[in-house]
């Protein structure tokens, strides 16, 4: 127990225990509610980030979180300020990372009373949060954000939220007060049973076609370097899910691309026709396996996850692991066992790789195909770029071309799905990540979500590369309409659109429009070789589909749009 | 199939709302929850009848539910050595003239009446909820104007 200073409120109290925590910065938007809190941010201390939305700061907080593995730190207000919120809170819910969300709340008597500017943040948020609180006594805050910071960031991480009634924050603490975090009910599995670990690689060493599915575990669990030694040791191939992206080097002979349903098609005949399919930290999404009953029909499935909850939640696994993707990989390499003799499947792999690669119709030069665009920023920046992108067709090709090398490297909105999520997790990634170029890739469609974040470029110096490939519709919906619907566009083409050159400007922005395909790379480069924001409108085909394709509920190995080169 | 889970909780508010609300979106139905204090008091204990189509929902029930913060233990209890009660209170139609009879119909189920009126009584029956889906059977001719229950608690027997 600690004794009260006497001196300190709970807002003062508040920030004392984050700047403990080794917050390095807060993203948000004040308010009614949080205005003792924000009066104790004006003494300084940790610096805020004044976003133009409160789902701008949780995507920017998300950003921030993705690059750096650190948690994100968000205030908002309450009411409205909360309920802007949810987006993004439900967002880092579906690809567990990490926030620490406060919420302003109105003053303890009014709450349940209708009060003016107030929701039920705890009933809204429960079913998005890893856990959620809210502050009835102010000596309760030190040990809540402590348990908050370790809920969010261990195990499979999440978002909590901590909703902070005005008096709480406003009223001189007297009491003693405790700062250690005691959660008896949570205790997170990290080592992996020695047992399973065996079973595993007794599976390996029988396996005749073994393939690795690296999804966003491997990034949370910082695991890429053990999961490469792995691979190359026991020469198994990888496919990456689409959070997975970097774990391995796309130029790497083992890498069999994204799998799923945009995913290549070597890596999806690879998934079907595999005999050991070893699942580290990857849920199943359906947009990987949209026909569970169906996937890897001929392998034994090893599933390695920090969250017991998703093992055998959509597909029946015979070896499953608990653990941490670091700590069962370890221990996985310290399980000696003769490699498995792999060679022809990887050579039928890599004929696959070559022979049906992700392809566009290179050959038209009439209009600038978005693939291309992607390949012209993939090598302007050698693939080293921290790529953020929006939702739809463009995060699609990004994922098909972008020559992504490392862990941290996307930052994209995959189990949700939000649209304006690019301009502000983009901020967010940079301001984490200052020393590397980052670039932001984002459709028509959602950047207008979220433009209004643009004023923070300026504000901050955030030199963000900001790429908008404008197919004047809202291209994933149009394509959906036009491969299952009949062709019915209905209400996914944009009938009049701003000027968004004019929009960077009026943003103090550079901004620039590229038409001509034939001299898009040279201007790129030329955008691209400046320091500063700067906003790039691309005018791409606005009859381009995403492919190939596996329809919804289709198995893996059923995929249309197939090119053979 | 019908299970037992219980789960013992941190007693915080908002605990059962977490709860319903996982079983809820997941599209489980509970056919009877009820919670309550333990030896601990910082501790309650929440029993939930559900209706699962396989031994496999039930176990993604029990990890759904474990994965809770404030969710400390969750145990399927059903094919374990158990105890379990329920508690119904029936208000019945009875006529002076047919209290005797009924008395006789209560005795094997050994329920007892708790209150008396001009036109009806009030039973009180504890059991497994087969005993008293049985009672009620029994007792329905009398005419039930009004049952309440409470629906399953219960924990693991004592080790032999």
């Amino acid at each position: 127990m600690i004794e009260a200073t006497k001196s300190e409120n709970g807002s003062q109290l508040l920030l004392r225990t984050l700047k403990k925590q080794g917050v390095e910065m807060i993203f948000g938007y004040p308010g009614g509610a949080v205005l003792p809190l924000y009066d104790a941010l004006y003494d300084g201390g940790i610096p805020h980030i004044l976003a133009r939305h409160e789902q701008g700061a949780l995507h920017a907080a998300e950003g921030y979180a993705k690059v750096t593995g650190k948690p994100g730190v968000v205030i908002v207000t309450s009411g409205p300020g909360a309920t802007n919120a949810i987006t993004g809170i439900a967002d880092a819910m579906s690809d567990s990372l990490p926030l620490v969300v406060f919420t302003g709340q109105v003053a303890t008597p009014g709450i349940g009373k209708d009060a003016f500017q107030e929701a039920d943040v705890m009933g809204l948020t429960m079913p998005i949060t890893k856990n959620n609180y809210q502050v009835r006594d102010s000596k309760d805050l030190p040990r809540m954000i402590n348990e908050a910071f370790q809920i969010a960031t261990t195990g499979r991480k999440g978002p909590v939220v901590i909703d902070l009634p005005k008096d709480i924050s406003l009223v001189k603490i007297s009491e003693k007060y405790q700062e250690t975090v005691d959660l008896p009910s949570y205790q997170p599995t990290v080592e992996p049973n020695t047992l399973q670990i065996q079973k595993m690689m007794t599976a390996l060493a029988a396996a005749k076609k073994p393939v690795i599915l690296a999804g966003a575990g491997v990034i949370h669990g910082e695991a890429s370097t053990e999961l490469l030694v792995f691979a190359e040791k026991y020469n198994v191939p990888i496919v990456n899910t689409l959070l997975g992206l970097g774990t391995i080097s796309s130029v790497h002979e083992l890498f069999l691309g994204m799998g799923g349903m945009h995913g290549s098609y070597t890596a999806n005949m690879a998934l079907t026709e595999c005999d050991l399919l070893l699942n580290i930290g990857s849920r199943f999404d359906d947009r990987l396996a949209s026909a569970p009953k169906d996937f890897a029909p001929n392998a034994t499935i090893v599933h390695i996850d920090i969250d017991p909850a998703e093992i055998g939640k959509v597909i029946e696994t015979a070896i499953p692991i608990v653990a941490d993707a670091k700590a069962a990989l370890k221990k996985a390499l310290n399980t000696p066992i003769t490699p498995p003799d792999t060679q022809e499947w990887r050579q039928q792999n890599k004929a696959r790789k070559a022979q049906y690669p992700f392809s566009y119709d290179r050959e038209n030069t009439d209009e600038i195909k978005p693939q291309k665009v992607i390949e012209i920023i993939g090598k302007l920046t050698n693939g080293e770029a921290i790529i953020v992108t929006d939702v739809g067709q463009h995060q699609m090709w990004t994922a098909q071309f972008y020559p992504f090398r490392y862990a941290h490297q996307l930052v994209t909105s995959g189990g949700l799905g939000t649209m304006g999520y690019g301009i502000p997790a983009g901020i967010g990634a940079k301001l984490g990540a200052p020393e590397k170029e980052v670039v932001v890739i984002v459709g028509d469609g959602g950047f207008q979500m979220t433009n209004q974040e643009l004023a923070i470029l300026n504000e901050y110096g955030v030199d963000l590369k900001i790429i908008i490939l404008n197919n004047q519709s809202l291209g994933m919906v149009r394509q959906w309409q036009e491969k299952f619907h009949n062709e019915r566009r209905s209400e996914s083409v944009f009938r009049t659109q701003p000027d968004f050159v004019k929009m960077a400007e009026a943003y103090q922005i550079k901004g620039s429009r590229l038409a001509n395909p034939a001299t898009l790379e040279q201007e790129l480069t030329t955008i691209f070789a400046e320091k500063g924001p700067a906003l790039i409108e691309v005018l791409v085909s606005t009859t381009e589909h995403v492919l190939p394709m596996i329809a919804p509920g289709s198995p893996n190995d059923q995929m249309i749009g197939v090119v053979n080169r | 199939m019908k299970r037992i889970i219980t789960a013992c909780v941190n007693n915080y508010s908002g605990v059962l709302n977490r709860v319903t609300g996982v079983l809820n979106r997941r599209q489980f139905n509970i056919e009877s929850i009820s919670v309550g204090p333990t030896e601990a008091t910082s501790i309650s204990r929440i029993t939930i009848v559900l209706n699962v189509a396989s031994l496999f929902e039930a176990e993604q029930v029990t990890k759904q539910l474990n994965k809770q913060i404030d969710v400390i233990k969750v145990s399927d209890i059903t094919d374990e050595p158990h105890v379990e009660r329920e508690l119904a209170l029936i208000k019945l139609n009875t006529p002076a003239a047919t209290r005797a009879e009924l008395l006789s119909v209560m005795e094997p189920f050994r329920a007892n009446i708790i209150d008396v009126g001009a036109k009806t009584v009030v039973v009180q029956v504890t059991g497994t909820s087969e005993k008293i889906d049985a009672f009620v059977d029994v007792v329905r001719a009398y005419g039930i104007k009004q049952m309440a229950r409470t629906g399953v608690t219960g924990f693991l027997r004592s080790s032999k």
